[in-house]
């Protein structure tokens, strides 16, 4: 095989030609990064935010998530096609959570019986 | 690209009849895959869906029936699966240089980190058994809404039991990756199910970190 003479050109010193070869560095970067945000998360909630706590470990729960999708699952260095089907998979569940969600906090108690009214939620 | 990669390419054992090259091949296997992962988002997206509302609706409970999981072992899970991810990331790498024995040690790694973590949710799990947590007629709870704090159990052993699954099906993937590979079935051309179980493997990693700030950070 002259695999290597062949993918010099491609790649300096590494890989395949079908391939996208990341160098180490940037996945152990990637991995100190996630390590520091788990880190963050715990420190993030012991401090009381009230109601920003869980927006805040939301946010950086997707921030460590873009990191794996982007980096470890090489969504950066892929086919745009792969960023539409991950683009599509979202948009459904911001609509699943955002309309069940809407429907919940204004419908209020649903239970058609009179004499067992359903109230949610705690006093 | 010189004529005899060229060649590997369109004359692998492994390039089906109705793919032009393995490139393509790859793209469509990826593609695939990532169509599964879209369909495993609005799998776990129901669960984080019921979670959401009864979080809402039983916030302060949720709180309090939070503060019976040990979050120092939710952390060192989280470490160990954040750790498992870049194993899979560097058997990966290490296949698409044709690094045979780098891909297994890999592999082999990840896997060891996998049962880690399945070990310590094992005495997680044992400890809810103890505690009376587990719902169902033997379920204790002192302090706010019993049933909400029911309802806060039963979503964490679903999320984390469906999330384990997913780790127990995982496993034997790798393992068997890991044996073809030892093989040497797999080439810098062609190494999509190394590739493939990397990309179930992280995407079982992205549920956990939500998961871990969801269920065991709340106050």
């Amino acid at each position: 095989m002259t695999e290597h003479a062949s993918t010099a050109a491609h790649h300096p010193g590494e890989g395949h030609p079908a391939n996208h070869v990341v160098p180490v560095g940037i996945y152990l970067a990637v991995f100190a990064a996630l390590m520091v945000l788990t880190v963050v998360t715990v420190a993030a909630s012991r401090v009381d935010l009230g109601a920003f706590n869980t927006p805040l470990a939301l946010v950086i729960a997707v921030t460590k998530a873009v990191l794996v999708v982007l980096f470890f699952m090489h969504v950066k260095y892929g086919p745009r096609v792969i960023g539409l089907v991950l683009a599509a998979a979202m948009l459904y569940l911001f609509h699943l959570i955002v309309g069940t969600g809407a429907d919940y906090v204004s419908r209020g108690p649903v239970d058609p019986r009179p004499d067992r009214p359903v109230v949610h939620g705690e006093k | 690209m010189s004529a005899s990669s060229a060649d590997d390419l369109i004359r692998s054992e492994f390039l089906a009849h109705h793919f032009r090259n393995l490139p393509e091949q790859k793209e469509a296997a990826n593609l695939g895959m990532w169509v599964f992962i879209a369909q495993e988002m609005m799998f776990f997206g129901g669960l984080f869906l019921t979670y959401t509302i009864y979080r809402a609706l039983y916030a302060r409970t949720f709180a309090q029936a939070s503060h019976h999981l040990d979050w120092k072992l939710g952390a060192f899970n989280t470490a160990v699966l954040i750790g498992s991810s870049l194993t899979m990331a560097l058997a990966v790498h290490a296949a698409a240089l044709g690094h045979r024995k780098a891909t297994v040690r890999y592999l082999l790694l990840t896997i060891v980190l996998g049962a880690v973590f399945l070990g310590v949710k094992v005495v997680e799990y044992q400890d809810k058994f103890v505690h009376h947590l587990v719902p169902g007629a033997g379920f204790q709870f002192e302090g706010g809404d019993p049933r909400a704090a029911q309802m806060f159990y039963s979503l964490y052993f679903a999320l984390t039991g469906l999330h384990a699954l997913h780790m127990v099906i995982g496993i034997p993937i790798l393992a068997t990756v890991a044996f073809l590979a030892h093989r040497g079935r797999y080439s810098p051309a062609y190494h999509t199910p190394v590739e493939l179980t990397g990309l179930y493997w992280h995407f079982v990693d992205i549920v956990w970190i939500f998961l871990f700030p969801l269920l065991y950070l709340i106050h």
